[in-house]
């Protein structure tokens, strides 16, 4: 049967495999090839070495911009996921409305980043006019912006997630539990903590790298002002590389250590909460 | 729901759930009343509701459309998403079948690869994917659902090919046996099996590409298409003065049918993201 499907690659693997290498495969590797080099376009890229990845250092908006998406991460995965969590316990106690309250939470996962971006700088903007003051006035107003407006995006789908895992647990598990005398916290602890730890695990790689790699909703909330102050790493490359002439080897430089971030990230955490899974 | 989970204060936590449901949909209900109101009273105080003296009935929606034509945006958005995501569901799972039916070397390394390609963020490629993509003709709304084919491969692979794993190969065998081609017995016995599967990556894929921003931004032709998060955005203008006019009824035309068709479809879509969360 292998042998009957191999002479099929043609039209099973080649079309997918053809726009991966023009979407992918192509554009990484020259990536990485331009990091090393000086170019204003793909043709006329010289190499010079390390040069760029040494002139990033030299540059104070991106290592602003690093600390300041790193800060942003943690306190947004942190938020997200411990009210994610708390409305999906108070979720799964069979409440009535419980339907609709799951269905209204999770809206705001369809609406594109660009969109909530400018729908809570009108909120924002008028919250803040009661003190008058605006978003830009200063990037811990940003900050905070951004932080609230992720968590009403991503609480509703991180929500999901935990509910089906707080579903998953077996009754009788935590029937046994309350029948050896465990009390709710004991019963959080021992119980439904180590039981939804996939989720936990789904949940917090998602946020972490959601929050990681925002752009859209950086762009339309603050479009990092007021002078690149609440600019995070994403939006950071993008205006080293469209925004400057000559940089744009520094740009591609940096998103090279910005997906070197990322994967580090990703790995690092994955093991991290994969060691916790536990076996029903 | 079992019994062991019935709450004691169900009552009262309907009571707080729909008091924070009510202000979860608040920023939507803002931004609607917000765009039957002046310019002017929008910004000085937008949770004011319209009154005689605010409002202007639809002269938002009517100079917004004239300014970015929407409703074009709004068919080259839905073009481009249905066609991106019925090439990806239907190349990406006959290549994940191809691949993990075909043991070697090389499909082995093309799982990885496709793995691997789910953590490098766009910045990564953006700027040579753009330039390959400029040099292939593909900044159009045909060719760019080539781009999303081939960087939107990878979840939708990975997804796939954990689905095709649990699939018993004697059903297949059985067929291929009664003289089934490849190319029958994958249409006739394995993508309907694969179908739970293929509505989650719809889900997560066409959330993405509907909403996603910079991908299009960079590889189409924007002075001729443009999608509805670029003509959202298209509206700030140069140096950030915003019709916040115009900009609150666009919004409102851009979430009104996402909205309409979540409802229509939330069992759906909300079942999807749990089956694609627990895969992924």
């Amino acid at each position: 049967m292998e042998k009957a499907i191999k002479r099929y690659f043609p039209i099973f693997a080649l079309p997918t495999l053809a726009a991966f290498t023009i979407g992918f495969i192509l554009p990484f590797l020259l990536g990485v090839y331009l990091s090393f080099c000086e170019f204003t376009t793909v043709t006329d890229s010289k190499f010079v070495g390390f040069k760029n990845y040494i002139r990033i250092w030299g540059d104070s908006t991106f290592t602003h911009s690093l600390w300041y998406t790193a800060l942003f991460t943690i306190v947004s995965v942190l938020f997200i996921n411990i009210i994610a969590f708390a409305v999906a316990m108070l979720l799964t106690k069979g409440i009535k409305g419980t339907n609709v309250f799951r269905t209204v939470f999770f809206m705001p996962n369809l609406i594109g980043g660009i969109i909530l971006g400018y729908i809570w700088q009108l909120i924002l903007n008028g919250l803040l006019a009661n003190l008058e003051r605006t978003l830009t006035y200063n990037s811990a107003y940003g900050f905070w912006g951004l932080v609230i407006l992720m968590c009403w995006q991503q609480v509703g789908y991180m929500m999901i997630i935990y509910i089906a895992g707080i579903q998953n647990i077996p009754g009788d598990l935590i029937e046994a539990a309350k029948i050896d005398g465990a009390n709710n916290r004991q019963l959080l602890r021992h119980v439904t903590l180590p039981m939804v730890m996939p989720s936990i695990t789904i949940c917090s790689f998602l946020t972490l790298t959601n929050s990681f790699k925002l752009f859209d909703q950086n762009l339309a909330l603050t479009a990092g002002e007021p002078s690149n102050k609440s600019e995070m790493l994403a939006l950071n490359i993008f205006n080293t590389f469209y925004g400057r002439n000559g940089w744009e080897g520094v740009g591609q430089a940096k998103a090279v250590i910005f997906f070197i971030l990322v994967a580090v990230i990703a790995i690092v955490q994955l093991r991290a909460t994969r060691d916790k899974e536990v076996q029903a | 729901m079992s019994d062991v989970r019935k709450a004691k204060h169900g009552g009262l936590l309907t009571a707080v759930f729909s008091v924070v449901s009510l202000f979860y949909v608040m920023p939507i209900i803002i931004v609607l009343y917000n765009s039957f109101k002046k310019k002017i009273f929008i910004s000085n105080r937008p949770f004011s509701l319209p009154d005689a003296k605010s409002f202007v009935g639809l002269e938002n929606y009517i100079s917004g459309i004239e300014k970015i034509e929407l409703p074009k945006a709004f068919g080259y958005s839905l073009f481009i998403t249905v066609c991106s995501v019925f090439v990806i569901i239907l190349c990406t799972s006959m290549c994940a079948w191809y691949i993990t039916r075909v043991k070697n070397k090389f499909t082995s390394g093309m799982y990885m690869l496709f793995a691997f390609s789910m953590i490098v963020p766009f910045q990564m490629v953006m700027f040579t994917l753009s330039k390959i993509a400029d040099m292939l003709h593909l900044g159009n709304p045909v060719g760019i659902i080539i781009v999303y084919l081939g960087f939107g491969a990878g979840l939708a692979v990975f997804m796939f090919c954990g689905f095709v794993k649990s699939i018993p190969l004697e059903i297949e065998e059985a067929a291929m046996i009664d003289g089934c081609t490849p190319i029958q017995t994958y249409f006739k016995i394995v993508f309907p099996v694969m179908k739970p599967t293929a509505i989650s990556v719809a889900i997560l894929e066409a959330m993405w590409v509907w909403n996603d921003y910079l991908l299009p931004y960079l590889v189409l032709d924007i002075k001729k298409y443009k999608t509805i998060p670029i003509a959202i955005q298209y509206l700030k203008g140069g140096y950030g003065a915003i019709d916040m006019g115009a900009m609150m009824a666009m919004i409102v035309i851009a979430i009104i049918p996402i909205i309409i068709f979540y409802i229509s479809c939330q069992k759906y879509i909300i079942e999807g993201v749990v089956a694609g969360a627990v895969k992924g």
